[in-house]
């Protein structure tokens, strides 16, 4: 790692002050920005630890919605996010006991990863992301792998999920890193039901349109039994090629209606 | 270079660190407590596993400075002052849980926290719960058997191999 300052502040507003610094990057929990670091591949003047502010902390549930602070650890939202099982269900399949008691749903919205978990139910969702500045809406918020719409020295400092009726996550792992190989995460709202793909798509996470207006009308796995993605555009690699991600984004997505209906 | 403070294994320890020093970096090399080990430093085998706060964190993963203030457990706080291993150690040397020992600490370590969430764990919660620690040795049977043995639970069900 190149050398770096390092400044933990207690308040949101001292975070967004230290991130107004020249070439100045926030600190989640860093488990994908230490390791980033190792390798070389980021060279911030000052990280500003988020790991300090109580207000970035915690989950809160009321008027249908569940509210977690942008800080908050994926071990905190799998034994507190009750009131969504799925989501709680989904931050405790990420990584392992270790990584969750560091890493925090801010940093994985953040970083953007095209197989990270999050970014299916925020999109799934239609969660909203809250920072320093702004609401975004999760269907402006991702913008393609690793990218969003955060602008430089923005901070999430909170995401919003409306509490769907009923919903699921099923994460087909990739045997090497346990990121998802492709995760489907299916919510059924009152208006309707929203469909996010994650690990698949070579844009990083989408919504499955034509399985959500199947869905919508007819919550069923054989619902969708005639539909696919197209394999053009489909992450292929080592563990799994363009046309075998594409079958298994079907394969996931009506075990994600299975199991929720 | 900025002075950091924090409890390791119940002790006041406090040294100066570069913004950059890994928690791993300051247990070994500052407070010379080596036996956190440091196997791959790219967060995946868990060798580096410690406490802080009462999780388990990659302490190779995680920076000197963030654990400021914190009570940090590792290895070596786990026998009695005397020496006498403590019931998940003793278990380990009893059922065979280790053969080169790289990866013990951050077995042992990992075990104490599981059993402190959950403190009669299946066999498959188990082998769920140690995803973050490879093993190159043992096969991981005997890590299992001899956890589910410190927690007091009957090993006759796993098959001795
Ligand atoms: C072994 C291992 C396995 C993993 N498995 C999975 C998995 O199965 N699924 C999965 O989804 N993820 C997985 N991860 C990634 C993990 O979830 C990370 O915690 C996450 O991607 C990043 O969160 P963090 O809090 O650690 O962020 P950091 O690493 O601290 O930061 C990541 C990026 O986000 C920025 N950032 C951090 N917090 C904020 C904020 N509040 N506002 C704005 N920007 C911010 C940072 O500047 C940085 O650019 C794994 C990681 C490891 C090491
Ligand atoms: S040395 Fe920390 S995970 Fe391997
Ligand atoms: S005993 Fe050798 S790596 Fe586990």
């Amino acid at each position: 790692m190149y050398e770096f300052g390092f400044t933990r502040p207690t308040s949101v507003a001292d975070a967004v002050a230290a991130m107004g610094e020249e070439d100045a990057q926030a600190l989640g929990g860093g488990q994908t920005l230490i390791p980033t670091l190792k390798q070389r591949l980021a060279m911030p003047v000052t990280l500003v630890s988020l790991s300090g502010i109580a207000e970035m902390q915690g989950i809160q549930s009321g008027d249908g919605q569940l509210v977690i602070g942008g800080a908050t650890r994926h071990a905190d939202v799998a034994a507190g996010a009750g009131a969504y099982p799925a989501l709680a269900a989904l931050a405790g399949g990420i990584g392992d006991p270790a990584v969750r008691n560091r890493g925090t749903i801010g940093g994985s919205l953040a970083n953007n990863d095209p197989a990270a978990c999050y970014p299916a139910a925020a999109l799934a969702s239609g969660a909203t992301i809250v920072t320093n500045l702004r609401e975004i809406g999760a269907d402006e918020y991702f913008q393609g792998m690793f990218t969003t719409a955060l602008e430089d020295g923005e901070i999430i400092t909170a995401v919003r999920f409306p509490l769907p009726e009923a919903a699921n996550y099923q994460k087909f792992l990739q045997p090497a890193s346990r990121f998802a190989m492709v995760g489907v995460f299916v919510a059924k709202f009152a208006d309707g039901v929203r469909v996010a793909v994650t690990g698949a798509s070579e844009e990083g996470v989408f919504r499955w349109g034509e399985a959500e207006a199947a869905l919508s009308a007819n919550f069923t796995a054989d619902a969708i039994s005639g539909l696919s993605v197209p394999a053009d555009g489909m992450i292929g690699d080592i563990h799994g090629s363009k046309s075998y991600r594409a079958h298994l984004v079907g394969v996931m997505t009506k075990r994600a209606v299975e199991a929720a209906a | 270079m900025t002075k950091v403070s924090m409890t390791v294994n119940g002790k006041a320890a406090s040294g100066e660190v570069e913004g950059r020093t890994l928690l791993s970096a300051f247990l070994r090399e500052t407070l010379g407590l080596t036996g956190t080990h440091v196997g791959c430093d790219t967060s995946q085998c868990g060798a580096c596993v410690v406490h802080v706060d009462g999780r388990a964190v990659k302490s190779c993963t995680m920076l000197a400075l963030e654990a400021e203030g914190a009570e940090v457990a590792t290895i070596e706080g786990q026998a009695a002052p005397d020496g006498t291993l403590n019931a998940i150690q003793a278990a380990f040397q009893e059922h065979h849980g280790l053969q080169c020992g790289f990866c013990t600490p951050g077995m042992v370590m990992s075990a104490a926290a599981l059993l402190k969430e959950n403190p009669k764990p299946t066999e498959a919660e188990i082998r769920h719960y140690l995803e973050g620690n490879l093993c190159r040795c043992t096969g991981y049977h005997n890590i299992v058997k001899a956890i589910l043995a410190a927690s007091g639970q009957d090993v006759s069900a796993i098959a001795a191999e």
